[in-house]
This record gives structure tokens, C-alpha cells and sequence, in this order.
């Protein structure tokens, strides 16, 4: 018989403390429910104390100063249809997602496609902290603290040949690992896996990041851990979740969105508050935490970075 | 027990019930309101708010609507007497419904408002739907009733199945791509109306057979 030795426990395989704390407040909510009645949650500002962290962090240029939205409100007002369609689901739900061991297969237009062990990019490439506006397509935003490494970095060691027009990007495809992808809602559903794409000029620019933890630890399950897009000038459903394969190709992939309603999601979503979404406005937003609009900002305020990336394109076509 | 004895006694537990059901029908309202008071409304309150009181709003109206199969499938006549109270609960959350849209969402930018409701065609339809609710829950008293007269009254009230038509599309049309729910609306809606529609059918049927049969 074959017994395998056990590899010494690495720092991120432990779990994470504050979300192991926060399962008796599960049961709590749980409970609460069942008598009708709601207790309170404590809303503290940033994560519970002693979760694992992720150091040594340099700061970036890229930083808002706004206010942060609190780390209970990012934890548990999440869009992730892979764990259900309403916001609280995958707070609830993620425990089931397993983020260590994890690989992410790079293939395609590459010089060296290769599976990366989510260790060796978190070893491989330095860590920052980027505060960051989302901006999600259903007009509301939130201000976060992400972790993150530089996606034109990650893109430069692999680098790519002159065919890779674009960057493809897949999500993880488990029906035990998300409960949200056993049903296909009479049909109405997503496919699977989710799919994104960027160009590669979007896909080197200096915003673009992995997220990789966000509060300066490591990134809770229903938030994409362990490894995720963020692209703040674009919609939230852009930065794609718990990504387990990024592919350079020469066509611009579909992404699930658009398969879903090609009338109402496009390939760039970039936040135009000129370009309305068919159903609702795009010209204000609800920042989380507020109980009041306020008006959306052009590439959600990340103009200088990026509006070189679109000029000469008509926005209202190319939404 | 003969037949008038058991409508006097349906009659009184009907009677007695109309208080329990008035707060039974106000938990929903007071449970948001507590979590409010609480802070517990989740990450963002107003979208809470707003789900809460719509849902609640399709809920009353499809119990509202419930009132009359069930009335003539149990035989309990007076049930009648609750219907006007539920359907007035169905209008106080399409109040706040709609209170919640112009304080939350628009800070009372009517103009803004007016534009969502032209170009919005789920805002346009769920507008329409709160409109024919208006004028029910205006000839909803007793008098408004003797005004209008039973016949001509009933006729109007049967608005209500449009409005609950308006409200299940409203939801339709704004969902994302988890239209489970809104179907279920739907379908509760459809049996309804088509219950209604069968038994008038049967109805008109078994009254023209009757006057041909007398004359």
C-alpha cells in the first residue's frame, strides 16, 4: 500500500481564522431566521483579527483615498453565480471551494505554457496593495483593498509571440466545489465554465491585476480566491473569479455574459455612464454603505490610465 | 347543524380571525423595520428594501386573488370579508414599494423618474401595474361600493389580475438570468386567473341551459 507523505502545511493552506470565527455567526444567522427574528451583526470595519496575512505588500500609485467599504460588506454582498445567483449565497456557500491545492494552466499564443502552482506565483512575483473603485454593471460600487500582483508582469514571464491578440481567462468548473453550477435554471442559466477575455494591450495595462487576497490577507472563497481579475475600469462581472486557466489567443474569446444577453453585455464593458445598460441607467451608481446615488464616473475615474486604450472606438457600440 | 347555523358560525371565526390576520399581515413590514433599526439590512439596504417590498407586494396580491377559489372550494362564503384587507396590504407595499424607488434611488428627481419610466420598459410596466391599483384601493370602502354599484364595482376590481400581471412581468424583465422565481409568481398568477375563468365559463354555460330549459 501506498501511503503518501504529507507535505508540510503551508501558510495559505491554513484556514483562514476570521472566516472559521465567522461560521458560528452562520449558525447564528441561522438560527435567527428560523425564530424571524434578525440579530445583529457586528459590522466591524476590516477582517477579524489573526486571519492569514499576506506580506510584505508595497503600496501603489494606483491608490484611491476614499473610504473603504467595510470587509463584512465586500465579504458578503457578492455576485459569484458559480455558488448562486443572489448576493448572499456565496458567503454561505464558498466553504465548499477547495483554493489550495490550486494550479492555473497558461496555454495558447505562449513561449512557455506551463501550470503554475498558485504558490509559485505568489513567490514569483511581488505583492501590492491596490485600493480600487468596482463598479458593478448592476450600478452599485464599493471601494477595496485588494492584494494583488501586476498582470502585465505575470503576462511578461510567459511570454507571449506576436499571434496572442488576446487573453482569455476560465474559471473552475466543479459541481461538487460550486453548488451554483449543478443547476442550469431551466436552461436560463450561464454556461460553464465562466469565461473572460481582455485585449492584450487591456490585459498589460498597469491598473490590470491578479487579486489575490484583498484587507492584506488572503482572499476569502466567495470573493474568487485564490486568484482573480480586477480590472476596475471595466464592470465587476469583467474580473473574473477562482481562474484556473488564462490562454493568449488570436480571436477575442465570447465571454459568458455576452453568450448570456449579447443585447446587454459586450466584450469591453467598460463603465460608461453615457451607454445605459437596455434595462437601467448607467449614469448613477450606489456606493455601498451609501443610501443615496452618486453620479458614475467615465472608465469608473480611471481615465488617464486607459481612455488612450479606446480611442477612435465608438463606446455605445463597443460597450 | 343546519345550513344558516353553519354560515353564522363561519361567520364569527371569520370575524374574530380579521384582527390575527391584520398583524400576521404586518410581520413582514415589522421584521424589516427591526432589522433596519438593527442595521442588519446587508451590505445594501435599499436594494433590501426594495426586493422585500415587492416581493411582499406580488405575495398579497396572489393571496388577495386566492380568496375567492378558495371561498368557493371550501363552501366558507365569508372569507369574502378578509379580501378587502389583504388587498389593501398588497397596496401599502407597493406604497413603500414605490417610496423607496423615488426617495432611494431618484432623491425625488422627478424628471429623472419620468425618463425611467418612458425608457424602462420593467419600470413602465410595474408604473402601470401601481396604477391600477390606485383606483382599487380608492373604491375599496363600503361606500365607494354602494356608489358604484356590485355589478360595475366587481367589473372594476377584476383590474386587479392585470395589475398582478404587471407586477409578475415587472419582475420578469428586470432578472438577470434566475428567472425561477418570477416564474413561480407566474404560474400562481395563471392557475388563479384560469380557475376564475373556467368556473364563469361553467357558469354563463349552466345559466343559458337553465333559461332555455324554462322557457
Amino acid at each position: 500500500m501506498l501511503i503518501k507523505r504529507q507535505d508540510d502545511i503551508k501558510p495559505s493552506e491554513i484556514t483562514n481564522p476570521s472566516l472559521y470565527a465567522r461560521r458560528r455567526e452562520f449558525l447564528k444567522g441561522g438560527a435567527a431566521l428560523a425564530l424571524g427574528v434578525a440579530l445583529p451583526v457586528g459590522s466591524a470595519l476590516g477582517p477579524a483579527y489573526g486571519a492569514a496575512k499576506l506580506s510584505p505588500l508595497t503600496p501603489s500609485r494606483f491608490n484611491t483615498d476614499e473610504e473603504l467599504t467595510p470587509y463584512e460588506a465586500i465579504t458578503t454582498h457578492n455576485n459569484f453565480y458559480e455558488f448562486g445567483t443572489d448576493k448572499e449565497s456565496p458567503a454561505k456557500l464558498a466553504d465548499s471551494l477547495r483554493p489550495r491545492p490550486w494550479t492555473v494552466l497558461v496555454d495558447g499564443e505562449v513561449k512557455r505554457p506551463r501550470e503554475w502552482d498558485i504558490e509559485d506565483i505568489l513567490k514569483q512575483f511581488p505583492l501590492e496593495e491596490r485600493i480600487y473603485r468596482l463598479r458593478c454593471v448592476e450600478a452599485w460600487s464599493m471601494v477595496i483593498p485588494w492584494v494583488g500582483i501586476s498582470l502585465a508582469s505575470f503576462i511578461k514571464a510567459v511570454e507571449p509571440n506576436s499571434n496572442a491578440k488576446y487573453v482569455a481567462f476560465e474559471t473552475l468548473v466543479d459541481q461538487e466545489q460550486m453548488p451554483g453550477q449543478r443547476s442550469n435554471l431551466f436552461g436560463f442559466g450561464l454556461n460553464w465554465p465562466y469565461i473572460e477575455g481582455l485585449r492584450i494591450d487591456e490585459a498589460t495595462n498597469p491598473l490590470a491585476i491578479l487579486g489575490v487576497g484583498l484587507y492584506g490577507e488572503v482572499m476569502p472563497n466567495q470573493n474568487g480566491a485564490p486568484i482573480r481579475l480586477v480590472v476596475p475600469w471595466k464592470y465587476g462581472f469583467k474580473s473574473i473569479k477562482s481562474i484556473v486557466r488564462i490562454s493568449f489567443v488570436e480571436q477575442q474569446p465570447v465571454n459568458t455574459w455576452q453568450v448570456q444577453a449579447p443585447r446587454e453585455y459586450g466584450f469591453y464593458a467598460n463603465v460608461n455612464p453615457q451607454v445605459d445598460h437596455p434595462r437601467w441607467s448607467q449614469g448613477q451608481e450606489r456606493r455601498i454603505g451609501d443610501w443615496l446615488k452618486r453620479e458614475t464616473l467615465m472608465f469608473n475615474g480611471y481615465g488617464d490610465q486607459v481612455a488612450q486604450l479606446y480611442s477612435g472606438m465608438d463606446l455605445s457600440k463597443n460597450f | 347543524m343546519d345550513k344558516r347555523n353553519k354560515a353564522a358560525l363561519h361567520m364569527t371565526w371569520v370575524k374574530r380571525a380579521k384582527p390575527v390576520l391584520f398583524v400576521l399581515c404586518l410581520l413582514p413590514v415589522a421584521q424589516l423595520a427591526y432589522a433596519a433599526y438593527r442595521g442588519s439590512l446587508g451590505a445594501d439596504p435599499v436594494e433590501t428594501l426594495t426586493y422585500a417590498t415587492g416581493d411582499w407586494t406580488l405575495r398579497f396580491l396572489l393571496i388577495t386573488l386566492a380568496v375567492t377559489p378558495l371561498r368557493y372550494l371550501t363552501g366558507i362564503r365569508s372569507l369574502v370579508q378578509l379580501r378587502r384587507m389583504l388587498g389593501l396590504f398588497a397596496f401599502f407595499h407597493v406604497c413603500l414599494h414605490f417610496l423607496v424607488y423615488v426617495v432611494f434611488d431618484q432623491f425625488f428627481g422627478w424628471r429623472l423618474i419620468l425618463e425611467d419610466i418612458l425608457e424602462r420598459r420593467y419600470i413602465m410596466v410595474g408604473m402601470l401595474g401601481f396604477m391600477s391599483l390606485l383606483p382599487l384601493a380608492i373604491t375599496s370602502t363600503d361606500k365607494m361600493l354602494k356608489r358604484l354599484g356590485g355589478k360595475r364595482w366587481r367589473r372594476l376590481h377584476r383590474l386587479a389580475y392585470f395589475a398582478g400581471g404587471c407586477g409578475v412581468i415587472h419582475y420578469l424583465w428586470l432578472v438577470k438570468s434566475d428567472y425561477r422565481e418570477p416564474l413561480i409568481y407566474i404560474v400562481i398568477l395563471a392557475v388563479l386567473l384560469g380557475y376564475r375563468v373556467v368556473r364563469s365559463t361553467k357558469e354563463r354555460r349552466k345559466l343559458q341551459t337553465t333559461s332555455i330549459n324554462t322557457i
